[in-house]
C-alpha cells in the first residue's frame, strides 16, 4: 500500500485499464481524494478521465489495482450497492416517469415510505429550486432545468460520493456558468464529496479544491487550481490549462533558482527552472500572457528585456489583447488591463517587453 | 395593420384576400404533387382499391334474384308465408314468364346455385323446372290455335304487337337480307332492336310485357329475329289472362286488324280450358307444392340481403326472420375466435422469443449485431412456401424432431407427439415466420435507448432486475406494441401457412375464405366473412391507436 491510500475518502491505489488486452487507458493510477473534497478530472478526450469516473461508478471494471471507497475495496460491489450519487452528461433522466417519479426513484429501491419519499422529494426539488415542477415530465423541461432535476436525483438519497460526467456540456454558456457557481455552492453546502469530470478548464478551474491533468491515462499534475494555472509541472498542464505563450530554447546556466535561457533566435531571457536539470537541457518556456509586462518601471532593473513586433491589436472590451512577434514566434499573446493609462498599440510599433522571473517557466520540452 | 380589411380579413399586396392569394401560390405545389404520385395512385385504385370496394360490396348485392324474376319479386311480396297455401295464380304465372326468360337467357342455373346457399336443393329444382317450364301454357296455345291457326303463326304477334316504324326497319332488314344471300355476299347485320308498340300495353298489359321479354330474349340469344318465331307457351297463358280481365271497350281501342283478332278470342277464352298452375309446378317438383321454396324467394327477393354477413356469423334469414344455424352448421363464429385465439398465441410467442433477440442485437457491439441481424433476416430471402415446407419435414410424426426426442428417449416411439396439421404445427411454423416482423421493429426502438438510462437506474441503486422492468422494459413497449400489431394483423388474415400444416383444426378464416372463393364459388358469403375480419382489424388498429398511439409505432 502506498501513502496514498492511508486517509483518502476515495483511492485509487495503482489502478490499471485496459480494454483490449494490448493497450493501457489508465496506466498505474494513484489517486487520494478527501471527504468532503471537490476533485476535477479534468484532460482531453480519450486521456482515461471517463474510465476513471466508470470504474469508480462500478461500470467498468480495473484490470489491476485496488479502489477503496471510505476504506473498503469496493472493485467486487456492483453498482447498485455502491451508494454513489451519479450525473450523466445527457442528464438520463428516465422520460416515462415524472420529475417526481424519477427523482423518488432512487428512495423506492431503497424501500423508503412514501410520506418519507415524498417529503424528500419535495426537499430535493426544493433544494434545486424546482419546487413546482414534480408533475412534469423531462421532456417538458429546459436543458437548464433537466440538469437541476438530475442533480437533485443523484443527491436525493444522500449519497456520500456525487460524480458529475461532463454534466453541464450541453448547457449554452450562461447557463454553463450559473450551473457551475450553483453545483459547487450545493456540493460546499450538503458537505458531499465530489468527482467531476470534464474537458473545460475554466469549469475545473472556478469548481474544484483540486483538480486533475489528465493526459494519455496519467495524471499529469493534480493540485488546487491556482497552484495548477500558476506553477504547471510539465509543458503539457502549462499548454492545457489557460492560455499560453512559448517559446523554445536552452538552457545555458541555473543559478539561485533562476535559469538563464537562451532562445532559439540568441536572445537571453531568466526563467524559474521547473523540470530542468542542468545547462544544455532544451526547454520549453512559458509565460502567462497577462504576466507579461510592457511597463520597464514594474520589473526589476536588472531583468532581462526581449524585443517585441506589434502584429495585431484585438479591443475585447474589459481587457486589450496584442499578438506579438517574439523571438520568431509569431503567436506570443499579451493581455492588458483597459485601465485609463493603458496605451492602444498599433501593428507594426516595435517594443520591449519583461517578465518576472518567476512567471517564466522553463519546461520540459516536448519531443 | 393596414392590409387588413374592415372585416378583418387579411389582404395581399394586389388586394385579393391573403387565404385565396395563399391558395393560389400553393395550388400549383399541390398539383405537381399529384402529379408525381398519379401513376401509383392510379395503379393502387385499379388493382387494389376498386377489387376491394367490389368485393365488399357483393357481400350485401342480391340483385341476380330480382333481376332474373323481376315479375315474381313484385308478385309474392304480398304473400303470407304462413298461410300454408302456395301462392296464387297471378305469381305462378309472373314466375312462369321470368322462368322462361330466364331459361332462354340460360340466366335459371346460376339462380339456383345462388339460392341454394339459403336452402339446399334449390339449384337442382332450378335446373328441373327450367326443364319443364316451357310446357305451362301450352294447353292455351293449343286452345288459340283451334279458335284461329292465325295465333301459331309469328306474323300475327309481330302484326299486334311491333311498333310499325320497328315493322319498317325489320322489312328493310329482311330485303337487305335477302340481297346478300342472293349475291352470295355474306350477311352479318343484327335485327333491329324490338319496339313494342304504342297502346298494346294499357290493353293487354302482361302479354305485351311478356312478348316483349320475349322478343329482346330471342334477338339476345345469338340474334335469332323474333318475326321468326311462335312465342313461347307461357305467353299463351299470359295471353289468356288478360284477355279474361280486359273489357271490349278497350280491345275497341286498338286498331281494326287487331279488334279483328282479339274479338273473337276474347269472346271465346270465357269458354277455354283452364290449366292449373299449381298443379303442373306439382308435376314439375312435389317442392312446388310446399310453401318452403317460395318462401325462400320471397325472403331473398331484395336487391341488398343482409343474408351472407348473418351467415358469417351462424345466423340465418329466414321469412320468419333471424335465426340462428343449427348447431352442425355453425362454424363462422369458431373459426373467427380461433383465429383471433390462435393470432394472439402466435403473438405472445413471438414477443416471448423476440425479445431477448432484439435485446441481444441492440446491446452487442456492431459488428457482431449485424452479424446477428442478418440471421434474422435471412428467413425473409426465403421463399415462404419453402420455409414452412421445411415445418412439415421437421414436425410430422416420422419427422426430425420426432426422431430426436425418441432417440433421446423423452418421447416413446409409440407416442410420437403430433406437432402437424393441428394447431401446434400452425402455431411453431407461423411463430417463426412472423418472428422477424416482431424483432425488428423491437430492435429500431431498443437501439434508441441510451445505455446510460440502465447506468443511471443502477447508480441510483436498482438492481439489475429493478434497472431492466422500471426503466429499459417502459421505454421500449412501443417497439413491443409496434411489432404486435404488426405480427397479429399478419396474423390473422394469414392463409398459405395454416393452409400447408394446419390440418383441419389449425385452419384460420382467411382458408374457408379462400374456400368460399375458389371452391364453393359463393362470393357473396366470402366477402362478408372478409368484411368482417377487416372490420375486426381496423377495430383492433383503432383500440390501439386510443391506447398507445400509432405516431409511437416505429418500424425502423
Amino acid at each position: 500500500m502506498t501513502a496514498a491510500t492511508d486517509n483518502g475518502f476515495v483511492v485509487f491505489d495503482r489502478v490499471q485499464k485496459s480494454y483490449d488486452g494490448e493497450t493501457l487507458v489508465v496506466k498505474d493510477l494513484n489517486l487520494s481524494i478527501g471527504k468532503g473534497e471537490f476533485l476535477t478530472m479534468l484532460g482531453p478526450s480519450g486521456s482515461g478521465k471517463t474510465t476513471c469516473l466508470m470504474m469508480l461508478a462500478g461500470f467498468e471494471t480495473a484490470t489491476h489495482g485496488e479502489i477503496l471507497l471510505d476504506g473498503k475495496p469496493i472493485n467486487n460491489i456492483p453498482p447498485h450497492k455502491r451508494g454513489i450519487g451519479m450525473v450523466f452528461q445527457n442528464y438520463a433522466l428516465f422520460p416515462h416517469m415524472t420529475v417526481a417519479e424519477n427523482l423518488a426513484f432512487p428512495l423506492e429501491v431503497r424501500k423508503f415510505g412514501k410520506s418519507e419519499r415524498e417529503e424528500k422529494v419535495q426537499r430535493a426539488l426544493e433544494m434545486v429550486q424546482m419546487g413546482a415542477f414534480g408533475g412534469r415530465r423531462p421532456a417538458q423541461l429546459s436543458g437548464g432545468q433537466q440538469q437541476r432535476i438530475a442533480l437533485a436525483r443523484a443527491l436525493v438519497f444522500e449519497p456520500d460520493l456525487v460524480l458529475m460526467d461532463e454534466p453541464l456540456g450541453a448547457l449554452d454558456k450562461q447557463l454553463r456558468e450559473h450551473m457551475q457557481f450553483e453545483i459547487t455552492r450545493l456540493a460546499h453546502n450538503l458537505g458531499i464529496t465530489t468527482v467531476y469530470v470534464t474537458h473545460d478548464q475554466t469549469e475545473a478551474l472556478t469548481m474544484s479544491d483540486r483538480v486533475a491533468v489528465f493526459n494519455d491515462g496519467r495524471i499529469q499534475q493534480l493540485d488546487a487550481p491556482d497552484v495548477l494555472y500558476e506553477q504547471p509541472v510539465n509543458s503539457f498542464v502549462a499548454q492545457f490549462i489557460g492560455e499560453n505563450n512559448t517559446l523554445m530554447g536552452t538552457v545555458k546556466e541555473i543559478e539561485n533558482g533562476v535559469a538563464l535561457v537562451e532562445l532559439d533566435d540568441g536572445e537571453v531571457i531568466d526563467a524559474k527552472p521547473v523540470n530542468v536539470k542542468k545547462p544544455g537541457d532544451r526547454t520549453l518556456v512559458s509565460i502567462r500572457p497577462e504576466r507579461v509586462e510592457i511597463n520597464k518601471d514594474r520589473l526589476s532593473p536588472n531583468a532581462h528585456l526581449i524585443h517585441a513586433e506589434v502584429l495585431e491589436f484585438i479591443y475585447m472590451g474589459d481587457i486589450y489583447r496584442t499578438r506579438l512577434r517574439v523571438a520568431g514566434n509569431e503567436d506570443f499573446v499579451i493581455k492588458t488591463r483597459n485601465a485609463p493609462d493603458q496605451r492602444r498599440m498599433k501593428p507594426g510599433e516595435h517594443i520591449e517587453i519583461g517578465w518576472l522571473p518567476e512567471d517564466c517557466r522553463a519546461l520540459d520540452a516536448p519531443a | 395593420m393596414t392590409e387588413a380589411t374592415r372585416t378583418g380579413q387579411m389582404l395581399a399586396a394586389d388586394g385579393t384576400p391573403l387565404k385565396r392569394s395563399l391558395q393560389r401560390a400553393l395550388r400549383a405545389q399541390k398539383l405537381r404533387a399529384l402529379m408525381l404520385i398519379a401513376p401509383l395512385l392510379l395503379f393502387i385504385m385499379v388493382t387494389f382499391v376498386a377489387p376491394i370496394a367490389d368485393m365488399l360490396f357483393r357481400s350485401v348485392e342480391n340483385q341476380i334474384v330480382s333481376d332474373t324474376l323481376p315479375r315474381t319479386a313484385q308478385a309474392i311480396r304480398d304473400w303470407d308465408h304462413n298461410s300454408g297455401e302456395p301462392p296464387s295464380d297471378d305469381v305462378l304465372a309472373a314466375f312462369t314468364i321470368d322462368m322462361i326468360a330466364a331459361v332462354e337467357r340460360k340466366q335459371h342455373t346460376r339462380l339456383g346455385t345462388r339460392l341454394n346457399y339459403e336452402q339446399n336443393g334449390l339449384s337442382s329444382l332450378f335446373r328441373k323446372t327450367g326443364r319443364g317450364v316451357g310446357d305451362i301454357g301450352e294447353t292455351y296455345r293449343d286452345q288459340f290455335a283451334a279458335l284461329d291457326p292465325a295465333w301459331t303463326d309469328p306474323g300475327t304477334w309481330i302484326a299486334l304487337f311491333a311498333d310499325p316504324s320497328w315493322q319498317a326497319d325489320h322489312d328493310a332488314w329482311e330485303a337487305a337480307r335477302t340481297a346478300a344471300r342472293s349475291a352470295g355476299r355474306p350477311f352479318a347485320e343484327p335485327v333491329p332492336p324490338f319496339r313494342l308498340k304504342d297502346g298494346m300495353a294499357g290493353v293487354l298489359p302482361e302479354t305485351a310485357d311478356a312478348y316483349l321479354d320475349f322478343a329482346r330474349a330471342v334477338q339476345g340469344n345469338r340474334n335469332g329475329d323474333p318475326a321468326a318465331r311462335a312465342p313461347w307457351p307461357p305467353v299463351y297463358l299470359a295471353l289468356y289472362r288478360d284477355l279474361t280481365a280486359v273489357g271490349v271497350g278497350r280491345i275497341a281501342t286498338l286498331d281494326e286488324a287487331a279488334q279483328a283478332l282479339l274479338d273473337p278470342a276474347h269472346y271465346a277464352v270465357r269458354g277455354f280450358e283452364r290449366a292449373d298452375l299449381a298443379a303442373l309446378y306439382a308435376g314439375i317438383d312435389r317442392a312446388w307444392s310446399q310453401t318452403t321454396v317460395w318462401a325462400t324467394i320471397q325472403t331473398f327477393s331484395a336487391r341488398y340481403t343482409p343474408g351472407y354477413f348473418l351467415t358469417a356469423v351462424d345466423l340465418k334469414q329466414t321469412p320468419d326472420g333471424i335465426t340462428s344455424q343449427p348447431a352442425d352448421q355453425k362454424i363462422y363464429i369458431m373459426l373467427f375466435e380461433r383465429t383471433l385465439v390462435m393470432s394472439l398465441t402466435i403473438m405472445g410467442a413471438c414477443v416471448l422469443l423476440g425479445y431477448p433477440i432484439a435485446f441481444l442485437l441492440a446491446n452487442l457491439p456492431m459488428r457482431t449485431s449485424n452479424l446477428l441481424l442478418i440471421l434474422v433476416l435471412l428467413p425473409f430471402w426465403t421463399s415462404l412456401l419453402v420455409r414452412t415446407s421445411a415445418w412439415k419435414v421437421l414436425l410430422q410424426q416420422q419427422g426430425v424432431i420426432n426422431d430426436i426426442l425418441v432417440w433421446i428417449g423423452i418421447v416413446d416411439n409409440a407416442g410420437r407427439l403430433i406437432l402437424i396439421n393441428n394447431q401446434t404445427g400452425t402455431i411453431i411454423a407461423m411463430t417463426h415466420i412472423l418472428l422477424p416482423f416482431m424483432i425488428l421493429p423491437l430492435y429500431s426502438v431498443m437501439k434508441t435507448i441510451p445505455p446510460s438510462y440502465v447506468r443511471a437506474a443502477k447508480s441510483l441503486g436498482a438492481t439489475n432486475w429493478t434497472a431492466f422492468w422500471r426503466v429499459y422494459f417502459p421505454q421500449s413497449v412501443p417497439g413491443i406494441g409496434a411489432g404486435c400489431i404488426l405480427v397479429f394483423i399478419l396474423a390473422i388474415g394469414y392463409y398459405i401457412t395454416p393452409e400447408l400444416v394446419g390440418g383441419t383444426s389449425g385452419t384460420f378464416i382467411s382458408n374457408r375464405i379462400a374456400y368460399h372463393i375458389s371452391s364453393s364459388l359463393n362470393w357473396g358469403l366470402a366477402a362478408a366473412l372478409g368484411t368482417i375480419l377487416l372490420g375486426v382489424v381496423l377495430a383492433l388498429y383503432w383500440t390501439y391507436d386510443r391506447l398507445v398511439g400509432i405516431d409511437k409505432v416505429n418500424l425502423g
